[in-house]
């Protein structure tokens, strides 16, 4: 018995210690499944989710600010402290620019709410998604344009780092051309190579 | 269920024993909450990353690439798969006018386009001027395709190793012709 015990609390000393909540989002997708069992990297990719002919976007947390920074100088759109400390804590996020500042004034639960968010657009009229691709690669690269002048990195890491990677999570069922959409408004900046988010199954299907 | 024996109580005054000592803490209940936590942290902790399957994409240039740059893809080795409506896929290899082999309806998996996949493969394999020369695909999904096809069709291409495959924009001709099959 003791021993068992002493197993036990081991096991959920390890679990607790690992734990990390599932972070709610705010496009719940479910992605279609794939044999490739490579891992997507851990720091420095964002996601772009697709759901319902609706486009999300999850900034990696360092790069969130930055990314706010220059959405609003070229936007011409000024932000409080308040809200970019809010945008820094926001997982994901999918609305017009307009409606940025009513999503940050909303306590994070409220935010997740399934009608709340309405996508980011990304139609050739107005296209906001390219606008946030960019600026969060170029906040990315920012930072890293920073580690690199310090000598925190070498020049070799910069090179594979220095840019931002995008993973597309894309719902199963979602029509392709919404994605080819975004794959388009990708590879219109240069952005050639990106993840595709599956689950895991195996080849006997 | 949890009790201390400390031994025998009163006693009948005939002998003072001494008390016997029992350490032995009844542990049950504590194993069963602190399994409950394992398995409540087991099933809320997102432990494995998601999985993701890298895709590069061709450079889409806007300059014309230079002539002597655009190497000509032989048509025997190259296998197109467009995907119309309903999970269905239409093959062929070579050109569209004139094809090395005839466009063939196929369902996705292991029965269906894995099979083609394979002996096209082979097929592939005999006209190669290269040792290391396989097959070519290129991927054309129509507005038909839903996204899990994409995705299945590059798994494919993963399972089967295929040397070289592109996702490519579906020409009119080609839509033409997933029409006259039904499958659009």
């Amino acid at each position: 018995m003791t021993a068992m015990c002493d197993v036990a609390f081991l096991l959920l000393s390890f679990f607790v210690m690992t734990a990390t909540a599932k972070q709610p989002e705010p496009k719940p997708v479910d992605t279609p499944a794939s044999t490739v069992i490579d891992k997507l990297p851990e720091e420095g990719v964002a996601t772009i989710t697709v759901g319902d002919k609706q486009v999300f976007f999850t900034i990696p947390r360092a790069s969130r600010r930055g990314t706010l920074e220059r959405i609003s100088s070229t936007k011409g759109v000024a932000f409080t402290e308040g809200e970019y400390k809010a945008f820094e804590g926001m997982e994901g996020f999918g609305v017009p620019l307009n409606q940025l500042k009513g999503l940050l004034a909303l306590s994070p639960a409220k935010r997740n709410d399934p009608k709340l968010q309405i996508g980011i657009p990304y139609d050739s009229v107005n296209d906001q998604l390219t606008d946030w691709v960019k600026q969060a690669r170029e906040a990315h690269k920012a930072i890293y344009d920073e580690k690199l002048t310090t000598g925190e990195i070498t020049v070799e890491e910069f090179g594979k780092k220095g840019d931002l990677g995008i993973a597309i999570k894309g719902d199963a069922k979602e029509d392709f051309m919404t994605v080819k959409r975004i794959i388009d408004i990708l590879q219109k900046q240069k952005k050639n190579k990106f993840f595709l988010i599956t689950g895991l199954r195996n080849e006997d299907f | 269920m949890a009790e201390l024996n400390t031994g025998g109580g009163g006693g009948d005054g005939k002998k003072v024993r001494s008390k016997k000592s029992n350490p032995g803490v009844d542990l049950t209940a504590m194993v069963d909450l602190a399994f409950l936590l394992i398995t409540f942290f087991m099933l809320t902790t997102t432990l494995s990353k998601p999985q993701s399957m890298p895709l590069a994409m061709p450079d889409k240039d806007v300059e014309k690439p230079k002539p002597e740059d655009i190497t000509a893809i032989p048509e025997d080795r190259m296998m197109t798969i467009l995907i119309g409506k309903d999970n269905r896929i239409l093959w062929y290899m070579g050109m569209l006018k004139t094809p090395r082999m005839q466009p063939t309806e196929a369902k996705f998996g292991k029965e269906g386009v894995r099979k083609d996949i394979i002996k096209n493969t082979a097929y592939a394999k005999q006209h190669k001027t290269k040792p290391d020369d396989g097959l070519i695909v290129n991927i054309k999904a129509s507005d038909a395709a839903s996204y899990r096809n994409l995705v299945d069709i590059l798994d494919e291409m993963a399972i089967n190793k295929v040397q070289l495959y592109a996702i490519g924009d579906i020409t009119p001709e080609e839509i033409t012709l997933l029409k006259d099959k039904g499958l659009y």
